[in-house]
């Protein structure tokens, strides 16, 4: 070969680099798979499961009017398709205890007085309680019911009844937006952030930690070490909770201190609560490294998690505007129960009893993360 | 001899991985205080038989103690009193030397372990250079490091895989030199090696192919074990005299040293029978004491033909 053709750009010697990409792409499993799962994943995710302008919210209705016009509201209300009437309360208490508790998304307040006064054109008033930590969620079907109110009665108001559409609105539509009463996005995404920030972060952490001792042949080192494995593993968790706790530090802070974040529930009670959730991450990344090869699957494995646990969870999207499938995948997600908790107490105040739902399926996630990833870990020394 | 003379008494150690057999049925002793070489070509079942000595893998069949403990059931006991350098360097690369130090000496909690971590990094020369990081080391000093902190429990005995590859001659010559100083004061050395100088600093040399034990013994002990029949000649055209004497009956090994070409066989008569045909006078043959390199191949190939 001349000095001429080696100083020129090699095509044959470009190829050979391609080539050499290809076979490795390859030979990594994992990778390749990660290649084809990220994309489809997110293909589903954002073309399936997420929906900007969810329906069939869960509503508890506390009709005092059952009435022919009362009806016809309620069917109307139902058939926008946004309100989903799942619950009927006997008691003003017992509602407010739907919305704490995030069982109904909205209360509609139908009074006693619903038909007479509209029949006398007085514009009865509709309470509508909306739970509004999330505004995204409930913005459109508040739209919807404005929409609704002009129009319902029209084929009601009939014959000498027909004067009461001159009004403004036979209906007058009081919406009180509880929680968030301004639609403040910030109180829903900065508290949601800790979830996603201790996600993140806590599971490629360790998914890394315990990979990177295998790939640099330290952890043999340690195996021949009087150390057990479970001293291992607690040892290599034990920081990382530290630093998950610095981290709900920071984003309360900044939470309370830039966004002005309400802070009506119990701290301690988040504090301890945050522990559960930071192990279920934790322990997820030890799964992760045990299945990993090396480094770049860890990180691969813990974005694979990652994306739905912020797209599903109810973070960035309303968890009720997904379909059914979304919601139950979302469920399995341990962010989405972290985030319900930490907007309940932020935000409604929830105690130990309101947050109980979701606490335990956060304490089943750790239980069975751990499980898998203790068991994988010991196959893998022999 | 009794058993608390030995340092590791074990017999039919077996290893299986996915039914492919890596060490099979291997017995070994090893008294204490010596330096026993373990050889044998790549792949051998010399790594995963010394990863059963010191607890890492549990044999698929066998028994024996090791340091008198059970290496079936007390692996625990076993990983306290040894000190086992792998065969890659195996400490945090982003700890100094003395943060190393201090982790190993903490995982087994040494007593005094200040003392202790001082008295090791003076030892080996190490304490100008212990707040240098493990990974900006070269090969030779990694190597004394690995040292220093598999000693740093006062084990009984050590298990070096391989503990010399990628050293320069010196520092390869300071290590061994250690080594014999440790094994005078009554530790027992395992050490795994493929240079054939190192294989004869062994108080007693053991030979591993195909996951079987070929040879053992003290190095006199294994040359008059192969019964191996080597010729030495020098002369002009060694290169097509190889060629006209490689694939003769009785011809086994035809190597190149320089400007010597060495020629062995098991069989004598066959041989010096197949050296006559090519025999002439510009060539000087002389019978020669078959080396450990050649013993080895000899084994080798004879191991390849029994169990390959």
């Amino acid at each position: 070969m001349s000095a001429a053709t080696l100083h020129r750009l090699s095509f044959y010697r470009l190829w050979a680099i391609v080539r050499k990409e290809f076979i490795q792409m390859r030979r990594d499993r994992v990778t390749f798979a990660m290649m084809v799962g990220i994309p489809l994943m997110q293909l589903m995710l954002f073309g399936f499961a997420i929906n900007s302008d969810p329906k069939h919210l869960p509503t508890a209705i506390l009709a005092a009017d059952q009435g022919p016009f009362a009806r016809t509201l309620v069917a109307a209300l139902r058939h926008s398709d946004y309100f989903a009437l799942t619950q009927e309360p006997a008691t003003e208490a017992e509602a407010a205890r739907l919305l704490q508790l995030g069982d109904v998304q909205f209360v509609i307040n139908l009074p006693a007085d619903f038909s007479r006064k509209l029949l006398r054109g007085e514009q009865p008033t509709v309470l509508i309680e909306a739970d509004a930590t999330d505004p995204a969620a409930t913005g459109p079907a508040i739209s919807a019911v404005r929409a609704i109110a002009d129009t319902v009665l029209n084929r009601d108001l009939t014959g000498p009844l027909a004067r009461l559409r001159a009004h403004a609105g036979p209906i007058d539509f009081q919406i009180h937006a509880h929680y968030n009463p301004e639609n403040i996005t910030q109180y829903n995404v900065v508290p949601g952030l800790m979830g996603v920030v201790l996600t993140m972060t806590m599971v490629v952490i360790t998914a890394l930690a315990i990979t990177r001792e295998r790939e640099r042949g330290t952890m043999e080192n340690l195996l021949a070490t009087p150390v057990r494995p479970v001293e291992v593993m607690v040892g290599k968790i034990l920081p990382y909770i530290a630093v998950g706790y610095i981290q709900v530090t920071l984003i309360l802070l900044a939470a309370r201190l830039i966004f002005g974040v309400p802070m009506i529930g119990n701290l301690a009670l988040l504090y301890s609560v945050s522990l559960i959730f930071i192990a279920a991450n934790l322990a997820m990344g030890i799964t992760f490294s045990t299945l990993a090869q090396n480094q770049l699957q860890a990180v691969q494995m813990a974005f694979f998690f990652f994306l739905p646990s912020i797209l599903i969870s109810g973070f960035m999207f309303p968890f009720r505007g997904m379909p059914q499938w979304a919601q139950w995948v979302g469920t399995c997600l341990p962010n989405t129960h972290f985030l319900r908790i930490v907007r309940g107490i932020l935000l409604k105040g929830n105690g130990l009893a309101e947050i109980a739902p979701e606490i335990w399926p956060l304490l089943l996630f750790l239980a069975v993360a751990m499980t898998v990833g203790v068991k994988r870990y010991r196959q893998t020394l022999d | 001899m009794s058993p608390t003379d030995l340092a590791i008494d074990v017999t039919g150690v077996t290893k299986k991985f996915a039914g492919k057999t890596v060490v099979d049925a291997i017995d070994l002793s090893v008294r204490r205080g010596e330096i026993y070489g373990f050889l044998g070509p790549n792949g051998s079942g010399k790594t995963t038989f010394i990863r059963m000595l010191c607890g890492l893998l549990t044999p698929d069949a066998g028994q024996g103690t090791c340091l008198g403990y059970d290496v079936l059931t007390q692996q625990a006991e076993i990983k306290r009193h040894v000190g086992y350098m792998t065969q890659r360097f195996s400490y945090y690369e982003d700890l100094s030397i003395r943060e190393n130090l201090d982790f190993i000496a903490r995982i087994y909690d040494v007593p005094d372990r200040a003392d202790a971590v001082q008295h090791s990094l003076e030892r080996l020369g190490l304490q100008n250079r212990s707040a240098q990081l493990a990974g900006q080391l070269s090969g030779g000093w990694k190597q004394r490091l690995a040292l220093a902190a598999c000693l740093i429990h006062n084990p009984q005995l050590l298990l070096l895989d391989e503990p010399t590859a990628g050293v320069d001659p010196k520092a390869r010559r300071e290590f061994w030199d250690e080594i014999h100083q440790l094994a005078a004061r009554g530790l027992t050395v395992l050490i795994t090696t493929h240079y054939m100088d190192e294989a004869e600093r062994c108080h007693r040399l053991a030979y591993l192919a195909y996951g079987k034990l070929l040879a053992r013994g003290t190095l006199a002990e294994v040359l008059a074990g192969a019964k191996l029949n080597t010729w030495s000649v020098t002369g002009p055209g060694l290169l097509e005299l190889a060629a006209g004497l490689r694939g003769r009956p009785g011809v086994e090994q035809v190597v190149a040293f320089g400007n010597t070409l060495h020629v062995s066989g098991r069989d004598a008569a066959k041989l010096e029978a197949a050296i006559n045909v090519v025999r002439n006078p510009r060539h000087e043959w002389t019978r020669v004491r078959s080396g450990l390199e050649d013993v080895f191949i000899s084994l080798m190939d004879e191991a390849k033909d029994n169990f390959a």
